[in-house]
């Protein structure tokens, strides 16, 4: 399970969705990272994500780990949210999984993920629903 | 560099052990590739485990394996790059070996998977993604190599009934290997039919939870000339290891392992051989889906081609280029730090032409390729008969 310590750390990721813009090459990373993984630099300045974007690839995950049992059917993608900017999220707000499509356009909302059991720690961050504007 | 041989294999039977612990299951496969090779002394043993912490509560294998072999004293160090430990520790003892600092080797590999509950295994296996940024979100293995099959499908047009296919062969020749953990003929329509495990890969799409162990005995080719007798000396001609991103997040094409293709590309280059030349190929097929693109990014099919060469019986025994004999890790069983050592065990058993009812007829160099996580790490090796 997630430590406090843990949790707390990843907080401007989870909450703000702030990600690193490599001052040298422009490479965008979420999360950030120690080194450019595009040019190799270490220097970065931040940013917040869009908070719109597109379903990369994703699946329904029918066999659910410790902490999400009670989510199943349980749909998780791959987003991109500017051009080479991906993360992995779960996709909230669809009644039929079988909906859910490459290239669906989706806004990011902040949600519950899990819980650590009834007196735990509760985990926040973003999941994707489907945009009906687009 | 020195020529490196191997001398010895050995394997348990793949499955659930329920009698047998770790150490005794680890033993057994490590004295059948000693009896084998008939070697006298062991310069160093590796050990490929990916998580003996979270399986068995047991670390530090390196005392606790040697000692039950009666060899404590000897060099020991245990290995990991999660599914690819095994593929890690004959790397290991392979560069030991060619440099000079080993002369003799005993590379083994072990995973005890059944004696944790299905959850917990889950969460073990798990621990080879990106915990922080993929697992948070609940996502599986099973889901992530269902996010690649995904993108496969839509990129390449490949079908369910393509990665049924995988299974249905690889189960066909696990039929026909005495240590496989399954021994049942698949259809195409059963595969089809059984549960969805994360969409679309469904339960007959996946490897096993599997308690095995596998081993083999290296030494110098100058040494194995004085060893072999009448049989083949079968050479490593080529090992290659490269890495990939964790995160599939971070993958900019998802329909490529670029991790395979890398080592493949290093290991081809090492021993001087193509794609084409290779008799018998021994995939990592922890999922159908990562057969096929294994498949493609060792350049035997072009990319997307795959999966229609599978449907083709391309793959099959007999057909231009066997993949998985052994039954892979789908029929075989797949005790994730053994599985890297077994998959040459058993390319070195079709190279000695001893691999009985699924022998290739005439297979003198075959390729192994055993793959970290969801591609974040693969290793590749060549071996052939040496002339």
């Amino acid at each position: 399970m997630i430590s406090p310590g843990r949790s707390w750390r990843e907080f401007p990721q989870r909450y703000r969705l702030e990600a690193e813009k490599c001052t040298v090459c422009g490479k965008i990373h979420y999360p950030p990272r120690v080194t450019c993984s595009k040019c190799g630099a270490r220097t970065f300045e931040s940013l917040v994500l869009p908070r719109e974007g597109k379903v990369v690839t994703f699946t329904v995950v029918r066999v659910p780990p410790a902490g999400f049992t009670e989510q199943t059917p349980l749909p998780v993608a791959i987003v991109e949210v500017m051009d080479g900017v991906r993360l992995m999220v779960q996709i909230g707000d669809v009644a039929d999984p079988d909906e859910i499509e490459i290239g669906m356009p989706v806004r990011l909302e902040f949600r519950r993920i899990s819980s650590d059991g009834e007196a735990g720690l509760i985990f926040y961050g973003h999941k994707a629903v489907p945009r009906l504007d687009a | 560099m020195r020529d490196v041989a191997v001398v010895g294999v050995g394997m348990t039977d793949f499955g659930e052990l329920w009698g047998k612990s770790l150490r005794t299951i680890w033993a057994e496969a490590a004295l059948a590739a000693l009896a084998d090779a008939e070697v006298q002394k062991i310069d160093l043993i590796t050990i490929g485990c990916m998580s003996p912490g979270l399986f068995v509560g047991q670390e530090h294998l390196a005392s606790l394996l040697a000692d039950e072999l009666g060899m404590a004293g000897t060099a020991a160090s245990r290995v990991e790059s999660a599914c690819a430990s095994g593929g890690l520790a004959l790397r290991t003892g392979f560069a030991e070996i060619a440099s000079g600092l080993s002369d003799t080797v005993l590379v083994t590999g072990v995973e005890k998977m059944n004696d944790v509950d299905g959850a917990d295994a889950t969460y073990a296996l798990g621990t080879a993604a990106d915990q922080e940024w993929e697992g948070f979100h609940g996502i599986t293995f099973p889901g992530l190599y269902a996010m690649l099959a995904r993108a496969h499908m839509q990129r390449f047009g490949t079908t369910v009934e393509q990665l049924a296919a995988v299974a249905v062969k690889n189960h066909a020749n696990g039929l026909l290997n005495p240590h496989a953990q399954y021994h049942l003929k698949l259809t195409i329509e059963s595969a089809l039919a059984s549960t969805m495990v994360a969409d679309p890969l469904r339960l007959m799409d996946c490897s096993p939870v599997t308690d095995g162990a596998a081993a083999l005995v290296l030494t110098t080719v100058e040494k194995a000339e004085k060893l072999a007798g009448h049989r083949p000396i079968v050479k490593i001609s080529g090992s290659g290891l490269a890495t990939d991103t964790i995160s599939l997040a971070n993958r900019e094409d998802l329909t490529e392992l670029k991790a395979v293709r890398l080592a493949a590309d290093r290991a081809y280059a090492m021993a001087g051989k193509k794609p084409e030349d290779l008799d018998v190929v021994e995939v990592h097929d922890c999922f159908t889906i990562a057969e096929i693109m294994a498949t493609e990014a060792l350049g035997l099919f072009e990319p997307g081609k795959g999966a229609q060469a599978a449907e083709d019986g391309l793959t099959a025994i007999g057909g231009k280029i066997p993949v998985n004999t052994s039954g892979g890790l789908k029929s075989k069983g797949h005790p994730v730090g053994a599985t890297g050592v077994a998959q040459v065990a058993e390319i070195a058993t079709q190279l000695r032409g001893e691999a009985g009812d699924r022998q290739v007829a005439g297979a003198k160099t075959g390729l192994a390729q055993n793959m970290g996580g969801s591609g974040g790490s693969s290793i590749v090796h060549i071996l052939e008969v040496a002339s």
